[in-house]
Formats: C-alpha cells, sequence, structure tokens
C-alpha cells in the first residue's frame, strides 16, 4: 500500500504490453493512476563504453542493436556523423539509395508499431496484415545485405555495395501495391468505435509541454507541431524530394496513430519518387583514407588486399573535434555525438536516443488516467527497449 | 539570424560567462562559466530572437587525465530559427557538480539521470537525481575513462 489508501501495483518488466523489458511502478487510487513511475536498464549493455573502444567503421553493426526494428535509419546516423566528422562528401546514388531505404525501414517500424499497438487494445487482425507487408520490406532488405533486422550496410563514404539486380521492379511493385493496403487498415480502425473509445482524448499532451519534455518524432507532430529534421534540416537530399509532413491536432493516442498512418503513405511516395529519380554512379566517396577498395581488386591486387587489411584492423583517423549529426527516425530524432581525440576511434559516443526522451514524458501522460489507458498510451509513444536502454 | 549572430548576442549579454567561442564543421560551441549555466539557459529560451525550446540531448564527457576533467554538453536547438547551438561547461574531477536545467527544459529530467548514472557529476536542483539505467547499488560509474572495460 502506498500513501493515502492508494496501492502500488508492479507493471512488467515482464509484461506482454510493455514492448520489451520496461517496468512501471503504478501508484493507484481505485483504477486512477495517481502516479507512474518508469524503471528502465535492464536491456542495458554498455554500448558507448563499447563504442569508446572500437574504431569507427566496427561502431556500425553496433548501432544496428540500439533501435532493433530500425537498423537502416541507425546506420545512417551514425555514419552521417562520420562523415561530418571527417567532412566527407557522398555520392549522389549512395544518397538516394540511404533514402530510399531509410524510408521503407520508416515503413516497416511504423508497421511493426501499428500491428502491436492494435493488438495492445485488443485488436488481433491488424497485426497479420501490417506483418504481412512489412516482410516484403525485410525480404527485399535481406535482398539488399543478407540481413532482415541487423543491416550494417551504411558504410562511412557511402554503402557496402550497390543494390542488387530485380531490386528496384521490387519496390516499384511495393510502392503501386502499399497504398490500398494502408486502406486495409484503416478500415480495420481508423472509425472502428472501440479503437476510438480507447484513443481519442488518451494520453493528450500539448505542443508547448511536448516541445519542453523534448518530444520529437511522430509523438510530437501528433500535438499539432509540424517539426521534421527531413524538412526542417534536410540530409542525405531529402530536399530533392517532395512529400509533406502531416500532423494531428489533439496530441492524444489517436492523433499519433493518424500521423503515423499519414506517414507511411507519405514515406511509400517518397520511395516512389527516389525510385524515379535514381542517379547512376559511384556508391562509394573517392577517399582510400577510409573507403574500402572494391571487393573484385581485393581479390586480385596485393595492394587492394593490404588496403583493404589495413582499414579493416587500424581503422582510420579522424581530426580531433565534435559533431553532432541527427536524423528523422522512425521514433523521432536520432543523433550522435562524436568527440574525437584525433585516434582511430571515438573518444565519446554519444547516442541521443529518440525513444529514451519520449519514455520520459510518460508520467505526463498517463496521470489522472485510467490503468487500461497506461496500455495504450506506452503502445502510442513507439518505444524500442534496445534503444532506451543502450 | 545565423549562429554567428547567436554567439555575438549571448556574448554582449553575457561578457563574463562566455569563455569561448567555437566553431568547427558549421557548429557553433559555446564554453560557459558554470555558475551562469541556469541564467543563461533561461534567456537563451526565452528571449523571443534565441528561442531555443527544445533541449534536444544533455550528456557527459570525461577527459581523463585532463583537469578540468569532466564536461556537461547541451544541444540546444530551435523550432523558430531552426539553428542548433552547443553549451559546455568544464567541471573538476573531485566533487563534479552542476545546477540543473530541468527549471528550464523538463527534457533534462532524464538525461541528467543518465549522466549522474554513467559520469557521477550532480545536478543541483534535479527533483529525482538517481541513477536510471544501472541498478541502485552499483559501484561506480562506467563511463568514466578510469572504469575498468572488464569485471
Amino acid at each position: 500500500m502506498g500513501d493515502n489508501n492508494t496501492m502500488i501495483l508492479n507493471m512488467g518488466p515482464q509484461h506482454p504490453s510493455t514492448h520489451g523489458v520496461l517496468r512501471v511502478i503504478l501508484e493507484l487510487d481505485g483504477e486512477v493512476v495517481v502516479k507512474a513511475t518508469p524503471d528502465i536498464g535492464f536491456l542495458h549493455r554498455g554500448l558507448e563504453k563499447l563504442a569508446e573502444n572500437k574504431t569507427y567503421h566496427q561502431c556500425i553493426p553496433l548501432t544496428d542493436r540500439l533501435d532493433y526494428v530500425a537498423g537502416m535509419t541507425n546506420n545512417l546516423a551514425y555514419v552521417l556523423a562520420v562523415e561530418k566528422l571527417l567532412g566527407l562528401e557522398v555520392p549522389p546514388r549512395a544518397q538516394a539509395i540511404r533514402v530510399l531505404l531509410s524510408e521503407l525501414q520508416r515503413i516497416s517500424s511504423h508497421l511493426l508499431w501499428l500491428g502491436t499497438h492494435a493488438h495492445d487494445i485488443g485488436a488481433m487482425t491488424p497485426l497479420f496484415y501490417a506483418l504481412r507487408e512489412r516482410d516484403e520490406i525485410l525480404f527485399m532488405f535481406e535482398m539488399i545485405c543478407g540481413s532482415r533486422l541487423t543491416p550494417s550496410y551504411f558504410r562511412v563514404g557511402g554503402l557496402a555495395q550497390d543494390l542488387p539486380e530485380g531490386l528496384e521492379e521490387k519496390g516499384r511493385e511495393f510502392t503501386r501495391t502499399f497504398n490500398a493496403h494502408v486502406d486495409e487498415y484503416e478500415t480495420l480502425l481508423t472509425k472502428n468505435k472501440i479503437w476510438l473509445k480507447r484513443t481519442q482524448g488518451v494520453g493528450v499532451i500539448s505542443a508547448q509541454e511536448a516541445v519542453n519534455w523534448g518530444l520529437t518524432g511522430p509523438n510530437l507532430r501528433a500535438s499539432n507541431m509540424p517539426w521534421d529534421l527531413r524538412k526542417a534540416m534536410p540530409y542525405s537530399g531529402y530536399e530533392n524530394y517532395e512529400f509533406i509532413v502531416p500532423t494531428g491536432k489533439n496530441g492524444d493516442v489517436y492523433d499519433r496513430y493518424r500521423v503515423r498512418m499519414m506517414e507511411v503513405r507519405q514515406s511509400n511516395e517518397i520511395v516512389r519518387q527516389v525510385l524515379d529519380k535514381m542517379p547512376g554512379g559511384a556508391i562509394l566517396a573517392d577517399d582510400p583514407r577510409v573507403v574500402y577498395p572494391p571487393k573484385d581488386r581485393v581479390q586480385e591486387s596485393i595492394e587492394s588486399l593490404i588496403h583493404h587489411f589495413h582499414l579493416a584492423s587500424a581503422g582510420f583517423p579522424t581530426p580531433a573535434g565534435e559533431v553532432y549529426a541527427s536524423i528523422e527516425s522512425p521514433k523521432g530524432e536520432l543523433g550522435f555525438y562524436l568527440v574525437s581525440d584525433g585516434t582511430n576511434k571515438p573518444w565519446r559516443f554519444r547516442v541521443r536516443p529518440p525513444s529514451f526522451i519520449n519514455l520520459s514524458a510518460l508520467p505526463v501522460m498517463v496521470q489522472g488516467r485510467l490503468i487500461s489507458d497506461v496500455v495504450a498510451v506506452i503502445g502510442s509513444i513507439d518505444i524500442v527497449l534496445a534503444e532506451i536502454d543502450r | 539570424m545565423d549562429l554567428a549572430t547567436v554567439a555575438e548576442r549571448v556574448k554582449k549579454k553575457f561578457p563574463e560567462a562566455v569563455l569561448e567561442v567555437g566553431a568547427f564543421r558549421g557548429e557553433t560551441t559555446l564554453q560557459i562559466r558554470p555558475e551562469d549555466l541556469l541564467s543563461l539557459c533561461r534567456f537563451l529560451r526565452d528571449d523571443p530572437e534565441m528561442a531555443f525550446d527544445f533541449l534536444i540531448d544533455l550528456c557527459g564527457v570525461d577527459y581523463l587525465p585532463r583537469e578540468p576533467r569532466f564536461q556537461v554538453v547541451y544541444h540546444l536547438c530551435s523550432t523558430r530559427t531552426r539553428l542548433r547551438l552547443r553549451l559546455k561547461v568544464s567541471l573538476p574531477g573531485t566533487d563534479p557538480k552542476i545546477a540543473s536545467v530541468f527549471s528550464v527544459w523538463k527534457a533534462a529530467d532524464w538525461m541528467e539521470r543518465e549522466a549522474f548514472d554513467m559520469y557521477g557529476i550532480a545536478f543541483t536542483g534535479h527533483p529525482d537525481l538517481r541513477r536510471i539505467l544501472l541498478t541502485p547499488e552499483w559501484q561506480g560509474y562506467p563511463l568514466r575513462k578510469d572504469y575498468p572495460l572488464r569485471g
């Protein structure tokens, strides 16, 4: 028992609706939440410490394991930071492919969110539909880099390899059919009475409060704040594509759902534009100090083999200094703050994790609400505990 | 308004607080005297021309064996001017302490707790300063450079 006859209820860390190992300590007055205290860290692996002892390239696989349902965007934010540190220009084709895969990743991340979130609230069917399309995307990722969840496909200076044959055709096929699939999900939920009752007016946060709490991504935009880094501070050539930034009005669970549904349609549109405009040319910057030599040359010439070996074992030094680079990941602003002391390993490797900061506003969103709303609100924030705990 | 003007204006307003202005790769960093942090942050948030409404990131850095050993780094962003600014304060190796900016940006809540958890930097005025990722009984501060890599 807590003070004044309130009850303490322990939710998680082993609870299906906490999306991983999140524990929330709820102080309840009947069914009403008096205070919610999230308890995190169950998945802490010391990732930032690990990275300080790896070369810059060796850190890329670590970033896959942050937000593990959006590996591509994690890779992107990290390589952008290293490239900024080096002052490296990436060729247009590599930039376009990065945008293509980031947007596909956004769709797949939002789809997994949609399925699990709807399932939490009691709608079983959207999960099956959403995973069907998500699998299409993961299959494309497997074609590209052999891996569905942990791609490690982006490199400092470009990409690990060019797109495989048939990928562009598969992408086009996806964009042709995807909007109709989104209509399918929306038929199940958007005007569903139970869905509306469970989500409208729940977990409200105002735009001003959302900014003050550091909320980013769809959670911020649902509070009627049109802030998207792809528009506000474009990176990797996003300024070349036309898309709109959807916003909500009320900042509740329903608006977060609506914003994400509109976002996947926009992402689909960006994917289509990238495929239409796909430039040719190199996929790696021409800078032998940091860029691996092409594989076929490594197999034929001893100089390239030594070059490859040297880069893989010793890495490359970076100029002393500090940079911060960030992107609009599916969850919000994902940033990397790197401090270099001029050696081949980062002196400080800081991840600005969107889920971590978005979750810190949970107590404000659920205070005074019913315990069943806590499930809806946690789902609506779209958290990944691997990124929160690092 | 660009970053150079921002730095200029802050320097004019707080001539003694800004110790150094650094620019690297298009980013601007202000090195701040620790005791002036809070008033400077309030100014940066509330001044209509600055309008740094976002505290994007806050983290510690350990520069062992340099003295002052620790730094706390603040990444600010303005949704109005679309500018980013970095603030840094240097803290001594023994008993590092700095005012909490929770009263300015609530986003500092968990980020300050994390910096405390990982570096042992105390944020005075934080409403609930305790470990966040590690267990309460944990010994030591893992991201310090003298913390052993293996157990």
